[in-house]
């Protein structure tokens, strides 16, 4: 390109240019972000008011059906079970794995011999897929002799009697958040690990110098410093909770008598398995409904921290 | 060291030493807790008797390859489960995805951060908007979509391809918000030197902007990659047979089997995770890396 001549107009040049190159390099993406996500997310939004079959039938065409589909959900047993399954989920889960994760962050902070060895290990079930993780522990939870009525028995010199967890209609939904929270917590344990890391060494140092013991260090050093950390692993395990889906559906699929059954477990069954897809569209309403809810309460408490800093 | 200062004296030393080894005490007790399931099916994996490997799961011998051991059990997988397929099927996948994915998401970020284009603001926002909508939320009215697509060929859908598999997961606006924050923080001064050389964009997006971010490419790469590995719900409603059908798909449906044989079913997982925990060990610093950016967000 001639650029000396005529530096004004070949400015401007450059500017379309500029312009035309950032469309180039964008429009992959947004055609695909349009047509995998948002004409679906805005099709789920407007199906959920018809009765849109998966295959549909030329004799009984797709009609606008008003509220019919969410008037529904109120009489829906399993869908109401779902979603109470998935509240339950977060009620023990998140507080229980975001703790846990911390916890184990801190341990493997410390700068003692062999932590390599320990961080692998705590992390190694992230990398495993949930739907082998679901059959390992389906084994694991096998009734009668299996290893966790065994290990039960044992450490209870037989106080605990064997249990069919998987059968079992109150022990079939924590067995599922217990192997949940084996496989997911080693992800939350990296990212307090990498905030851990973050916070100054004066800070204890001082703390030190002052006689502050461990257990004040970590109210009053740790968790103030963990806060935004704190705030986003918990909003991420509260909205991964609702999506619960993969153990389930290996395991029980939602048995036994709805048990453990949640809310994608219910899309999947109702838009898929019985090509409802009208039915489904209403609960992913509700589901994204939540996951906003989330999504917003996340920015608006970081949102808060930043103003304060 | 020959410091005779408190810190060093006999009473601190007894006391750190104690404290450490309850530190190790209750370190190995956990890792007892994150290992045994996964020593539990590797060694299960090897034990050819069926019987034995039942008669073995409710005592330590379930920890310990005695017995009748051997690689029967993955054989059988390989032979009547036609594992080798499944394997493709699923490496194909992640494969492909990833590589799309890093070129696709990077650029648009790239133009996000360097360039000044009308709309530039406007598409940010929606980019960082798109991250709230979770795939699940939308999975029903896709399959709509990707049954109506048509495709080379003549063919009127998606259903039961390798493409149905890979490319609505291709774009992703989070992978191209983490892309987007690295770029911004590196420094502009080699590309606009590179600008007034005259060099086009896409040439310093390849050979300025693209070496200097092989820290971010990897991150997005092995999220994507875990990501696309573990897929199961999708695969489950769009696969029907075999043919294109992933590990995760394929072993929910052995599982589902009866008579369950566990042995066999072990060695089916052992085979899915092994390459995978191989892979996490030689790159673990980057799959670390990986997720603590995950949470560096908001």
């Amino acid at each position: 390109m001639a650029t000396d001549s005529k530096p004004t107009s070949s400015l401007s040049g450059r500017r379309r240019e500029e312009n035309i190159m950032a469309w180039l390099f964008s429009a992959p993406a947004i055609i695909l972000l349009i047509v995998f996500l948002v004409i679906p997310f805005i099709m789920a939004i407007g199906l959920g008011f018809t009765d849109q079959r998966l295959i549909p039938n030329p004799n009984l065409p797709t009609q606008f059906v008003g509220l019919r589909n969410f008037v529904r959900l109120l009489d829906d047993q399993a869908f109401q079970r779902g979603l109470l399954n998935n509240f339950y989920f977060v009620l023990v889960v998140v507080p229980l794995q975001t703790s846990l994760a911390l916890g184990l962050a801190i341990l493997i902070n410390q700068k003692l011999k062999g932590m390599n060895v320990f961080r692998t290990t705590y992390f190694a079930p992230v990398v495993t897929a949930m739907t082998v993780v679901a059959i390992v522990w389906t084994f694991l939870y096998n009734p009668g002799q299996g290893m966790i009525n065994a290990f039960l028995g044992a450490v209870s010199f037989g106080l605990i009697p064997p249990q069919s967890w998987l059968l079992d209609t109150k022990l079939v939904f924590p067995s599922i958040m217990l192997l949940s929270v084996w496989q997911g917590v080693g992800f939350q344990m990296i990212i307090f690990l990498a905030g851990l890391q973050d916070i100054p060494g004066e800070l204890y140092e001082a703390a030190d110098v002052d006689g502050a013991n461990n257990w004040q260090q970590f109210r009053n050093i740790t968790v103030p410093q963990l806060r935004n950390t704190i705030i986003f692993v918990v909003l991420a395990t509260t909205i991964l909770a609702f999506k619960l889906f993969d153990q389930v559906k290996v395991m029980t699929n939602g048995g036994p008598q709805n048990a453990s059954m949640t809310t994608m477990l219910h899309v999947v069954e109702q838009g898929w398995g019985q090509l409802k897809v009208g039915y489904a569209s209403a609960i992913s309403i509700v589901f994204f409904l939540i996951v906003l809810f989330i999504s917003i309460g996340q920015r608006y408490f970081l949102r808060e921290e930043r103003e304060v800093d | 060291m020959t410091q005779s200062t408190q810190p060093y004296s006999t009473e601190y030393r007894v006391r750190k030493a104690t404290r450490n080894s309850i530190n190790y005490a209750i370190m190995i007790l956990l890792g007892i807790f994150f290992l045994f399931p996964i020593v539990f099916m590797l060694v299960s994996s090897v034990k050819q008797d069926e019987m034995q490997v039942v008669r073995d799961m409710s005592t330590l011998r379930a920890f310990l390859p005695v017995g009748d051991v051997g690689i029967q059990n993955y054989l059988d997988v390989f032979g009547s489960l036609n594992f080798g397929k499944l394997m493709f099927n699923s490496v194909f996948i992640m494969l492909v995805t990833v590589i799309l994915g890093l070129l696709i998401n990077s650029m648009i970020a790239y133009a996000l951060a360097r360039l000044r284009f009308r709309g530039r603001g406007i598409l940010l926002a929606i980019v960082v908007a798109l991250i709230i909508i979770p795939f699940e939320a939308v999975a029903v009215p896709l399959l709509l979509v990707v049954n109506a697509l048509p495709w080379f060929g003549g063919a009127t859908s998606w259903l039961d391809t390798y493409h149905v598999q890979i490319i609505p997961f291709v774009a992703d606006a989070f992978s191209i918000f983490l892309f987007y924050q690295f770029f911004i923080s590196i420094p502009k001064d080699l590309e606009e030197a590179a600008l007034v050389d005259g060099a086009s964009y896409w040439r310093i997006f390849w050979s300025i902007v693209l070496p200097l971010s092989k820290p971010i490419f990897a991150t997005v790469a092995i999220l994507q990659a875990l990501a696309a590995w573990n897929r199961f719900m999708w695969p489950l409603m769009v696969t029907r047979g075999e043919n294109v059908r992933p590990l995760t798909v394929g072993i929910q449906s052995f599982f589902g089997q009866d008579p369950r044989l566990w042995g066999d079913l072990m060695a089916f997982a052992a085979m899915i995770t092994i390459p995978v925990l191989i892979v996490f060990l030689l790159f673990q610093r980057w799959f670390v890396q990986g997720v603590a950016r995950t949470g560096i967000k908001g």
